[in-house]
């Protein structure tokens, strides 16, 4: 099928401001968005500039809004979309060239909910022992690519720079929910400021625009209880 | 700019995060990323990494050693499959330790389950050794690592691609770098350097590997005088999504998965009794090619089969294979609750590499003598624990177990050296190149990369998979020649400096273009069928003449001088006919 393809563009070497430039192509209807891209730049525009790499939705690179939607581009079919496909860089995040955003501020904030299992007892000989039970708890949440198209569809996010951002929160509920973890009370610290879990408006952006299914909100709200009636 | 580290890790998937993390504290290091490592490869493997734990049904490391020795069609070097399988459950226990997630037995112990080519007792039967965390196990680990990473403050240099690795004085004294994001050239000063880039799965058209899997790791060592070994022996896993390749793995086998051909007819047990679909990948791969040859495969071409879940019943689909699941939904709009998933075999992963012995050190010849300094492991490297043909799970397992040696022997090895003047002009080759690329806006360079990489995809596809013969790998040296003359005229339209993933596709090209020669070129002189190599015109192992590796040599200009061979390491088991 014949699709139009509209990208914003912007080239920091040229552009003072970024622009749309529209593409015309033929499709097949189960292309995915990742492929209709990288026709274009193989074969119309080499300039096209956008990050990619896995082309099957677990590695997060291709993280762009999508008719107004946070989509991995690989994870989104031709047929899903339909003739008129309108993609842009997330929003949230400074761009480094067309659909090419800065990730560094992004990775601090994961950053800073320090994202790895605190212990301090002496490993055992062979594994520590959870039930199944335990592990579900934080099941969901585990599946996080950082791919940033949560936090990059997220009001809050948008309107401060500050905000720590759903997807660093959905990372400190994978540890502050893992019964190995004894470093919940540092992570709290670090969402109970000014900047963040209390900013979550809940707005389901987040839920909504997880490649991943994961209940990014629900996480957020799971957190919130925690904080206030653990003790 | 100019950098100086102790060790620099090349690759941030499951192997280079290994290594790195055994170097913290013993060295400053960096790791130099193409991509955040959070991206690395290693995060789409699905179904699981084994080892003998025996948490679920008795199990014992022999065992473990043994189906990967015979999974190998005995091309493994037996000296690494013992590190392998003894070291496997150290270090799942530390992977444990460092928080991964691992699916949980009722008694709260590490869940295990079965996969292709594992056995009790030598080949009696399937065993449950694959540990695993739903159906993102890489992922996981990915992940695990990655945060290791963060909490001892490792350097990343992400977004930076490989250009040369740096040779003085017969040692490695670093690497150059192309900073993405800023097209600027990087020096690495380093007393070791820790190759982990992983594969090239790209060289062909249907694959299970990220678009950055193009074989920039081997390529380098290769340009730098190393050989490539056992080219020849490149996986392609049996239940790629039809069309695309994207993985179903295993493990849905593993969990009671089968496959079907056209008729409904499960084929696997016509062919391996024992085992039947759990049968090795190669052999798998093969028994589906067969049915497709015979007219029993599905679709208006014929040219698929089946894979069914269905009657595992809704609960076993979302407990341990949802991922598989939700691909079949997303890319074929089938429903794995009701009907067999289409899929075919799939380029998937690299045997052959950079040769290494079992401390991760880089070798350079038959006699196994060490480049000083350079250091290789995971997917990029060939140590060699798979052999002819890889078992499922086996990859994480090879990464971790061969990533943490390689990073403890360089521990070792930085506090014995100084460091090594760099070689004089040291940026030359990488600026030549680079030079060369951006000389691709000149009107009269009209080659596109993008053509050129779909005919090299298309000629691998047909005549170098799985299954060979010497007509058509005669064809593809020849397209491939001709390819490597219509890459030197390669057009580039992107003319900036920041952020070129134009120019980067054309450096990536061109490392497709050798590794996959290196490949076609060690396939055509192995006159035997072993593993995943399969000739329908040598359709036997031929122990006399080719129980040993194939050793790969570049020419000063490109392409590969001279064919060597090395010996097998063997210990425990002598090779015999494999019957699953």
């Amino acid at each position: 099928m014949q699709v139009t393809v509209k990208v914003l563009r912007f080239d920091p070497e040229k552009d003072k401001k970024a622009h749309f430039q529209s593409y015309e192509l033929e499709a097949d209807p189960l292309d995915r968005i990742l492929d209709v891209l990288n026709t274009i730049k193989w074969y119309q525009d080499g300039t096209l500039t956008f990050r990619r790499s896995c082309a099957h939705g677990v590695c997060g690179s291709d993280a762009v809004r999508i008719n107004g939607r946070n989509r991995l581009a690989c994870k989104v079919l031709v047929q899903d979309i339909g003739k008129k496909i309108q993609i842009e860089p997330m929003l949230g995040f400074t761009i480094i060239k067309d659909l090419v955003v800065d990730m560094e501020p992004f990775f601090a904030k994961y950053r800073s909910i320090k994202p790895y299992l605190i212990n301090y007892d002496d490993a055992p000989a062979a594994e520590r022992i959870q039930s199944s039970e335990e592990r579900d708890v934080f099941d969901e949440t585990t599946k996080c690519i950082l791919c940033g198209a949560c936090s990059g569809s997220c009001p809050p996010y948008w309107a401060s720079g500050d905000f720590i951002g759903p997807a660093a929160i959905v990372n400190a509920h994978r540890f502050i929910f893992d019964t190995r973890d004894q470093g919940a009370e540092d992570r709290l610290a670090v969402l109970g400021e000014a900047e963040g879990l209390f900013r979550c408006r809940t707005v389901f952006n987040c839920t909504d625009a997880c490649p991943r299914d994961i209940p990014v909100t629900k996480a957020i709200e799971e957190i919130k209880r925690y904080m206030l009636y653990r003790r | 700019m100019y950098h100086k580290y102790d060790a620099v890790v090349i690759g941030a998937g499951g192997a280079g995060l290994s290594a790195a993390i055994k170097l913290v504290g013993k060295g400053n290091v960096a790791v130099i990323s193409k991509l955040y490592p959070s991206r690395s490869h290693t995060g789409a493997a699905q179904g699981g990494i084994c080892a003998a734990l025996g948490n679920c049904e008795e199990d014992h490391w022999e065992w473990h050693m043994f189906d990967t020795v015979k999974g190998g069609d005995y091309l493994t070097d037996q000296d690494a499959a013992e590190i392998l399988a003894r070291e496997a459950i150290d270090a799942i226990y530390e992977l444990e330790h460092m928080g991964l997630p691992f699916n949980r037995t009722p008694e709260g112990k590490i869940d295990q389950r079965r996969f292709g080519g594992h056995t009790r007792n030598y080949g009696e039967g399937p065993v449950r050794r694959a540990c695993y965390s739903a159906d993102r196990t890489g992922h996981m680990i990915l992940q695990t690592l990655y945060q290791q990473g963060i909490k001892n403050n490792v350097t990343f240099f992400n977004e930076f691609h490989l250009m040369d690795i740096l040779i003085n004085n017969g040692r490695c004294v670093g690497v150059t770098a192309i900073d993405i994001k800023t097209g600027e050239l990087h020096t690495f000063q380093t007393k070791a350097a820790i190759l982990a880039t992983g594969g090239y799965g790209r060289a062909w058209k249907v694959t299970s590997n990220a678009h950055a899997c193009t074989g920039d790791g081997m390529t380098s060592a290769y340009r730098a005088g190393v050989p490539l070994m056992d080219m020849e022996m490149y996986q392609f896993h049996p239940t790629g999504l039809y069309r695309i390749g994207v993985l179903l793995s295993e493990a849905a086998r593993g969990e009671g998965g089968i496959l079907r051909n056209s008729v409904g007819e499960r084929f696997c047990e016509r062919y391996a009794p024992t085992l039947k679909d759990l049968a090795p990948r190669d052999m798998v791969s093969r028994f589906i090619a067969q049915e497709i040859r015979e007219g029993r495969g599905a679709g208006p071409d014929k040219d698929y089969v089946y894979l069914h879940v269905d009657h595992l019943g809704k609960e076993v689909i979302d407990a341990k294979l949802p991922d598989i699941t939700d691909f079949a939904r997303t890319y074929l709009k089938v429903e794995p609750y009701k009907e067999g998933v289409p899929i075919q075999p799939t380029a998937h992963y690299a045997m052959g590499g950079v040769p290494t012995n079992v401390n991760g050190e880089v070798i350079i010849d038959e006699n196994a003598t060490v480049l000083p300094g350079l250091y290789a492991a995971g997917e990029v490297a060939c140590v060699s624990v798979h052999g002819a043909n890889r078992l499922g799970t086996n990859s994480l397992v090879d990464l971790v177990v061969f990533g943490r040696r390689a990073g403890m022997k360089a521990a070792e090895y930085i506090k014995t050296v100084d460091f090594e003047e760099l070689p004089a002009n040291h940026e030359s080759k990488a600026n030549q190149l680079i030079g060369w690329v951006n000389a691709g806006t000149d009107p009269k360079r009209k080659e596109i990369a993008a053509d050129i990489r779909k005919e090299l995809q298309r000629e691998m596809e047909e005549n170098v998979k799985v299954v060979r013969n010497e007509k058509g790998m005669t064809h593809a040296l020849t397209k491939i020649q001709e390819l490597k003359g219509r890459y030197l005229k390669v057009r580039l339209q992107d003319p900036s400096s920041k952020f070129n993933t134009e120019r980067l596709e054309i450096l990536e090209l061109g490392s497709l273009l050798e590794v996959a020669e290196a490949t076609a070129k060690g396939a055509l002189e192995r006159k035997e069928s072993r593993g995943a190599h399969y000739r329908e015109d040598m359709l036997n192992r031929d122990d006399v003449n080719f129980l040993k590796h194939t050793l790969a040599y570049r020419s000063e200009d490109g392409g590969v001088s001279r064919l060597a061979y090395k010996p097998v390491s063997i210990t425990r088991f002598q090779p015999k006919e494999r019957k699953y």
